[in-house]
């Protein structure tokens, strides 16, 4: 199996950990990666912000650069929802048929990390070990777009010597919405209170995702707070030995 | 794209689909209010677990959501032949069919029949259409005074206020700021309340049932709206939880019913559908108390002159709009709102119109066109939330990005482009090489000073009001690869 990491721009300029997490993670199950360095961004802020002309070279990039490989793996939710649910759309919007086959074909093979284990390698038990007391967010588009269902649950309750401790409301938004964060930035700092609140009553010292954009929405909200938690990336935990 | 421009959308300055005020605006205000964040929080989280089980217990549930949607896209396709049938069908029942382009036609026509009949006042149905086009600002105008008699409502209508929530407009409002207004303001409006009225529910009940049968007993009109008509028959239905709507749709000589034209079933086989969707998403009742079902005119029974006002107001322009149009399924049941996070804590008034929450971020700008709602598109984070609650599957998520790209498209012309514009492109620009997004990428570097000092420019100081920056790294990601070799 061709396997191709999306490494998807938030990670590759700002938290080139999860990245490597993912990588070592996949070559530790025995797989060979690749990483295209054609790649650049999905799109997903342009297209939810409606300014889907701008997006359509982003997802023509995308295409050509995930053009060839079996399967294409990211550690986030959010951008494989993008490149599932809207790339094709837009594709085809633009009336270039060719793009749009390769679209096609190229979107249907993205997988968010937790679908590519579990589903994909048949994999639940990582060989991963991480003693710390863990609390899970379950990121919106990961839960409703893409349903992953209890997934990275199932990967994490096998971690050796995780703590898992539940999110009491756990299904509700962290607040941060791509530039929602911004253009509603105050209901978004409403709704990230209340996230925080339930991840403090938890008494984790860990709050994992499969997104590093809500986690870095979490986490900055929980440093401000000097509260000690630590944001750390679903890939992350399942890389730890 | 455009062949949607040149239906005629919901006019501007008549009736309650926009309040000019931009959303995060007035978000700000109600965020401050923790008395309303307290009400709100409190009032839909106990909705929000009664409803999941109430929709629990159905097994079809997702047949059942799969069949009122089919059923409303079907109504939808073929609306201008449903419509005829039903017009057919109330007249031949004695009733009278009058078509309103928009809420300014609507009210000249209501008026001028409660003037008509006489009356100098009219009691009224909870009623989500009569709301949109403000029709007791009208009749008032007309010297003509307009009773809510849905218990919320009345609330709403002597507290001076608005509605905040489409099935519970008085959400925002607790019992004892409630027991304060029925004090104030009931002297005024007809029966006073009680000497000694406390804030306990039952008594506060009383009180309205006193205030209320005064209302019935003497009104000559009544105005309803109506959640179904059945194109079959001219059939139309109102469904409540509390009576006082039966008491108007039967006691007084003269209904007046104003309907969105988009609330038709074909038969009364889909009204099956509907009548199981309805109350388990919207109170999460198993069934609701009150069905009325009206059928024209029958002498002795009920109202002998029956008027059935057919309203518009930008919903044909949503009907050709091929991204929008599903919205127009809604079936006012108010689900969406209970799970919404945003709504959750801004409670209604911050949308600026009737319909507020995720189905009203939607409807409102396809009602009046774009421009006179812009910033409701956005006033989402995405979650999916309402998608999944829906009991007709309107994907109102991807129909917020397509109202977003109306708005930045109407945006375009100008001469000068918004600095979001500018920034939008320079990003997609340096993203759609990736030659470009390499040379960026490791300008990244020069960003670890600017978080250490803290000096930022916006929009990072709007985000960095509430949260910290993540350090930037020394290394990107596909550095370290390339350094792996």
């Amino acid at each position: 199996m061709k396997i191709a990491l999306f490494i998807t721009c938030l990670v590759d300029g700002l938290f080139p950990d999860v990245g490597k997490a993912t990588v070592r993670l996949l070559e530790r199950l025995g797989h060979q990666v690749d990483v295209p360095l054609d790649q650049t961004c999905c799109g997903q802020m342009h297209l939810n912000t409606g300014y889907s002309r701008e997006a359509r070279p982003m997802v023509r990039n995308f295409a050509e650069a995930f053009a060839g490989y079996d399967a294409i793996v990211a550690p986030s939710g959010s951008c494989v929802g993008s490149v599932r649910h809207q790339h094709p759309a837009v594709a085809h919007r633009m009336g270039d048929e060719a793009l749009a086959a390769r679209v096609d074909d190229v979107s249907r093979r993205v997988y968010e990390l937790s679908e590519f284990l579990v589903d994909v390698l048949g994999v639940e038990d990582v060989g991963a070990r991480f003693p710390h007391r863990v609390t899970y967010h379950p990121t919106c588009h990961s839960l409703r777009l893409l349903r992953v269902e209890d997934k990275p649950l199932r990967l994490l309750r096998a971690v050796r010597g995780l703590d898992l401790v539940e999110l009491p409301d756990a299904d509700q938004c962290c607040g941060f919405g791509g530039t929602f964060a911004l253009k509603n930035a105050d209901v978004s700092t409403a709704m990230l209170a209340d996230k925080m609140t339930n991840i403090l009553a938890t008494d984790a010292e860990v709050i994992t995702a499969g997104d590093s954009s809500c986690l870095m929405h979490i986490g900055g909200g929980l440093s401000r707070l000097r509260s000690g938690v630590r944001p750390v990336h679903l890939a992350e935990i399942l890389a730890a030995t | 794209m455009t062949t949607f421009l040149g239906l005629p959308t919901a006019p501007a300055g008549v009736g309650h689909l926009s309040s000019g005020r931009p959303f995060p605006d007035a978000a700000r205000a109600a965020l401050t209010d923790s008395q309303l964040r307290g009400n709100l929080g409190h009032a839909t989280s106990t909705i929000r677990t009664k409803r999941a089980r109430a929709v629990a217990e159905v097994p079809d549930w997702a047949q059942l959501r799969a069949a009122g949607a089919a059923i409303k896209d079907d109504v939808l396709a073929n609306l201008d032949r449903y419509l005829l049938q039903l017009e057919e069908q109330v007249t031949a029942r004695g009733g009278t069919v009058h078509w309103a382009r928009d809420a300014g036609e609507a009210n000249a026509i209501v008026t001028r029949l409660v003037q008509a009949s006489g009356a100098r006042e009219v009691v009224k149905v909870k009623s989500m259409a009569t709301q949109e086009i403000g029709l007791n600002e009208a009749l008032e105008s007309a010297g003509i005074a307009a009773w809510e008699t849905d218990l919320a409502e009345l609330i709403v209508q002597l507290g001076k206020d608005a509605p905040s929530h489409i099935l519970v407009p008085a959400i925002h409002r607790n019992r004892t700021e409630i027991r304060d207004i029925f004090v104030r303001e009931m002297a005024a409006a007809g029966r006073p309340a009680p000497d000694g009225l406390t804030d306990d529910p039952a008594a506060l009940a009383e009180a309205a049932r006193l205030h209320l049968r005064e209302k019935f007993l003497s009104a000559r009109v009544a105005i309803s709206g109506a959640n179904f008509a059945v194109a079959e028959t001219g059939t139309l239905a109102v469904v409540e939880s509390e009576g006082n709507g039966r008491m108007c749709l039967t006691l007084p000589r003269t209904l007046i019913t104003v309907m969105g034209i988009e609330k038709l079933v074909p038969t009364w086989r889909d009204l099956e559908v509907f009548l199981q969707l309805l109350p388990r998403s919207s109170t999460a009742e198993r069934m609701n108390p009150y069905t009325s079902m009206w059928t024209g005119v029958t002498p002795g029974d009920g109202p002998s002159d029956f008027h059935l006002v057919l309203l518009d107001n930008g919903r044909t322009a949503t009907l050709a709009d091929p991204d929008g149009r599903s919205a127009l399924r809604c079936i006012r049941c108010s689900a969406c709102l209970n799970v919404c996070p945003v709504y959750e804590r801004t409670g209604g008034h911050a949308y600026g119109s009737v319909y507020p929450g995720p189905i009203g971020a939607v409807l409102s700008p396809q009602l009046t066109g774009v421009a006179a709602n812009k910033s409701l598109p956005y006033a989402s984070s995405l979650c999916g939330a309402c998608y999944d609650v829906c009991p007709v599957a309107i994907d109102i998520p991807t129909m917020l990005v397509h109202l977003r790209e109306r708005v930045v498209d109407a945006g375009r012309p100008r001469a000068l482009p918004s600095p979001e514009r500018i920034a939008m492109a320079a990003a997609a620009w340096t993203m759609a090489k990736p030659s470009r997004w390499r040379r960026v990428l490791r300008l990244g570097r020069w960003g670890r000073p600017v978080v250490r000092r803290r000096i930022l420019p916006p929009p990072v100081s709007t985000w960095a009001a509430a949260r910290d920056l993540p350090m930037p790294p020394k290394q990107t990601f596909r550095d370290w690869w390339k350094d792996r070799g």
